[in-house]
């Protein structure tokens, strides 16, 4: 079947089946390779993407619900104010390991800094808990999330 | 660095700049690594310096902390690096893995050499230029100046006229007072950050080739099942499906060599692993299906109760001196098969065209995969071509290269390029698996709470009584040589499941076992746990092994152990612990491997539902003079840290009739947020050449935290991974 659906600001049409997830129709046939395949049933959250901004699973959205929801995926958020901080933030305290998980990652701490600007320890854990780190880089995602609310650039890293 | 067989190649490239190949020995012990190091180095006229990346990065850090150490001293400006990916060649590169923590010690010196003779080269080349002695010319940032005459020169501009300098010797080349570093020693961030925020292609599973379908492979869940007959032709005619075959594979021994299977291909890799459940398949699931984890655990309390198959040791009377003793304490202690969960999962992607292979393949040890797919295809390994892509997680699994095979056979008989993806089910139930194990352990302890006893009888899985990869035990573990009285016992059951090293192989179980029964004797002894190990520890001095011939990796220094363990209690507050409320204590553990000393305390708190909450963790490290990059060796230690903690409170793999019961990560559990205390690292600099810190501060955690539950609950955690039904109260 034809879709239309709106990455990234802009429109794309695939023909796939609809029930083909949303994290498929990005990595296989829009060749977007940014969102990761960790476990195909939602529990890693390396896939995360948005719709409308809020923080969804791509592996478990499948096409046919997309609609006209807007959707972004990590090659977007250079282009987006609180994205790109969180970017920044990332970089600068030397978070990823492996680096795998981090797209993902990065795409739920956005949803959570621009419904909670200044979150807490709890508002972190409740958002990033579903976003496994198997390299458990956990207290640089930590101190990098409030790095990007606090809006300032940190002094522990140094930028290459 | 002192072999005849180094040497250093300069050659002219294109544009005027100059490249730089030095061949330098090997100074490892261990055969895995007894192979030259080259490293290549050029610069181009606009003073760019290039440095090849020749190691697998798994998130190691190796491809940005490696080029540090020779732009230190070429004395470079970090800024003008660039560091491009080597493909496999090791003919070249000399041996291309990541392992063992091996690279800072097998590197350092040999790389530091290299970028000081490029250094020298290029001061000559301008002392030339200019007319002026050597001595009056100094290097800064990439740049060489001569203060008398305020002249100066960028490497750029002097690379082509360097290639003419005489090549100094390495072993004569002038190193750095390492207090005058500028770029060693300084947090610098990963050099693939900028990739890895904004999702660009690094990773293996991100190879797309034109042309290319994607592939699943069903194997048989048990291990070693042979393949009788499957409905392939009705696979074959589903939408989307562009081909399904059988695979007749070449099971062999050491598990690695292409499985039976079927092949399903198409468009998109989902629709490829869709068809999988309309898959229908006859297995001869063979001798394996009769093995199971309630069986082993039965076997090895059975053979426990006899004599062991094999001795590691006997040290002087261990059952006369047990009569002796004032206290005798008995314990049996079990640890579980893990998975190595890599978070992305097993994939390679393959071209066969006119008899030759090129591979993208994630793998830890790129060599020995391109050996088995020579083999698995029966062509020489020249045809072979490895790309080395970024690893999602490696932590061992990738050592391995079973996919590689199997994306370079099903790539054959497909006849175009072919990505193979195995789902997380195929990765966790085809991993080679953290073996598990069974200590029964005894000691005697005098009436002052002193060690006089101690015996290990170890069961383990092998074949013909020699355990399996990444099963066995050192003669010399910890306390050995430190107990007159002393025996280490083997007995070895067999086992169809494939084991291999996991971050930490071997002491990530050991450490857990003997740290947990250590803190049980000073407990018993009435003696505070971090005392009771000062005193065990004794004197400074090193402990030779006892094979006799000098080893680094087993030869054990009390004094570096001592003053880890010594400022780990520190820095934790441990004299204060008492302080603490009900329900939350610490333990303290500490373990030598791959070349590292570490000492950890947890503190953790049980509530009444016997959930455990870690609260800190404090870790206090010594390997050697130099920590490369901060920033990485930070996230090591925090990594690794943290990694055990998760294995410890979440992680089993059980096995049923020869196959793996758990599929995803809702049995088998990664540590998350929510659950990660803030790790302390604290590095204790000493006179000893710096090693690796990709492992080493992985196996003191677990037994920290289980000794960090007695002390908050008086319940022992002798069985992994915790259950904390039994912690309820």
């Amino acid at each position: 079947m034809i879709y239309t659906i709106k990455i990234n600001g802009v429109d794309k049409t695939v023909d796939v089946d609809g029930d083909m997830p949303l994290l498929w129709v990005l990595r296989d046939e829009l060749d977007l390779k940014g969102s990761k395949f960790g476990c195909g049933a939602g529990l890693c959250g390396a896939c995360t993407v948005h719709l409308d901004g809020a923080a969804v699973r791509g592996c478990q959205t499948a096409i046919s619900d997309v609609g006209k929801s807007a959707v972004s995926t990590i090659e977007g958020m250079a282009a987006d104010p609180v994205g790109r901080r969180l970017q920044a933030a990332w970089m600068d305290l030397d978070v990823p390991q492996c680096g795998y998980c981090q797209a993902g990652q990065i795409m739920t701490a956005t949803a959570l800094l621009r419904q909670t600007p200044h979150p807490s320890d709890s508002d972190i854990d409740a958002a990033m808990t579903g976003n496994v780190c198997r390299c458990c880089s956990y207290t640089r995602i930590r101190a990098a999330i409030k790095q990007a609310a606090s809006g300032h650039a940190g002094e522990k890293g140094e930028r290459s | 660095m002192t072999s005849r067989r180094a040497f250093l190649k300069i050659s002219a490239i294109a544009g005027g700049g100059f490249m730089l190949r030095a061949m330098l020995p090997s100074v490892a012990k261990s055969d895995e690594a007894a192979q030259p190091l080259n490293a290549f180095v050029s610069i181009s006229p606009d003073g760019t310096v290039t440095i090849m990346s020749k190691n697998p990065e798994i998130g190691q850090g190796i491809k940005t902390m490696l080029p540090m150490v020779i732009a230190e001293e070429l004395d470079a400006d970090w800024k003008q690096v660039k560091i491009e990916q080597a493909s496999l060649d090791e003919a070249r590169y000399g041996r291309q893995f990541a392992g063992g923590s091996m690279a800072t010690p097998l590197n350092y010196d040999p790389l530091r050499r290299v970028g000081a003779a490029g250094r020298q080269m290029l001061v000559t080349a301008a002392a030339q230029e200019w007319g002026v002695p050597l001595t009056e010319c100094r290097t800064e940032g990439g740049v060489v100046h001569h203060d008398g005459s305020g002249r100066s020169l960028g490497y750029g501009a002097l690379a082509s006229k360097a290639v003419h300098v005489p090549v100094p010797n390495l072993r004569d080349v002038t190193l750095k007072d390492p207090k005058t570093f500028k770029i060693i020693g300084r947090r610098i961030p990963g050099v693939d950050n900028i990739k890895v925020v904004t999702g660009q292609k690094l990773f293996g599973i991100d190879v797309e080739v034109p042309g290319m379908l994607h592939a699943v492979f069903q194997k048989c869940p048990v291990f070693g099942g042979r393949i009788v007959s499957a409905n392939t032709d009705a696979i074959k005619k589903l939408p989307g499906i562009h081909d399904a075959f059988i695979v007749r594979g070449q099971p062999g021994p050491d598990h690695q060599s292409l499985a039976d299977g079927v092949a399903i291909l198409a468009k998109s890799w989902w629709i490829a692993n869709r068809a999988r459940q309309k898959l229908d398949i006859v297995w001869d699931e063979g001798p394996v299906a009769t093995q199971s984890t309630e069986g082993f655990a039965r076997d090895a309390v059975r053979l426990a109760k006899g004599a062991p198959g094999s001795w590691l040791r006997r040290d002087g009377d261990a059952a006369g001196a047990m009569k002796g003793a004032a206290h005798v304490v008995e314990a049996a202690y079990a640890y579980p098969f893990l998975s190595h969960i890599d978070l992305e999962p097993q994939n390679c992607t393959a071209h066969v065209q006119d008899g030759k292979v090129v591979l993208w393949a994630p793998t830890q040890n790129p060599g020995p995969g391109q050996k088995l797919v020579a083999a698995t295809l029966g062509i020489p390994a020249s045809d072979v071509t490895v790309n080395m892509t970024r690893i999602g997680g490696g932590f061992g699994r990738r050592l391995r290269n079973d996919f590689m095979a199997e994306a370079a056979w099903i790539a054959k008989q497909a006849g175009v390029p072919v990505k193979l993806l195995w789902n997380r089910a195929d990765d966790m139930r085809h991993d080679f698996y953290r073996p598990a194990g069974f200590h029964f352990f005894k000691a005697g302890l005098d009436d002052k709470g002193g060690l006089v006893a101690f015996t290990d009888h170890f069961v383990t899985f092998g074949q013909n009584g020699r355990p399996a990869d990444s099963a066995q035990m050192d003669a010399n573990e910890f306390p050995a040589l430190l107990v007159p009285h002393l025996e280490y016992g083997q007995s070895v059951m067999p086992l169809g499941v494939p084991t291999g090293p996991m971050r930490a192989p071997r002491s990530n179980a050991l450490g857990f076992a003997f740290q947990s029964f250590i803190d049980e004797l000073a407990h018993q002894g009435g003696q505070d746990p971090v005392a009771f190990r000062l005193a065990l520890l004794g004197p400074p001095r090193v402990l030779v092994n006892s094979s006799g011939k000098p080893d680094a990796l087993r030869d054990f220094s009390t004094l570096r152990m001592h003053n880890v363990v010594a400022k780990v209690a520190e820095l934790s507050g441990w004299a204060d612990r008492h302080t603490l409320p009900k329900g939350t204590g610490k333990g303290v553990a500490f373990y030598f491997s791959h070349l590292g000393y570490f000492a950890e305390v947890v503190q953790a708190s049980v509530a009444a539902s016997g959930d455990v909450t870690l609260d800190h963790v404090w870790v206090v490290g010594d390997v050697g003079s130099q920590i490369i990059n901060p920033s990485g060796a930070e996230n090591q230690v925090q990594g690794a840290a943290l990694d055990g903690l998760g294995a410890a409170l979440g992680q089993a793999i059980t096995i049923d009739r020869g196959r793996v019961v758990q599929a995803n990560f809702d049995t088998v559990l990664p540590l998350r947020i929510n659950q990660a205390a803030p790790v302390t690292v604290h590095f204790l600099v000493t006179d000893h050449p710096p090693t690796g810190l990709g492992e080493p501060a992985l196996p003191p955690v677990i037994p920290a935290l289980c000794n960090a539950i007695f002390a908050a609950t008086g319940k022992r955690i002798r069985s992994l991974p915790i259950d904390t039904g039994m912690l309820k109260t």
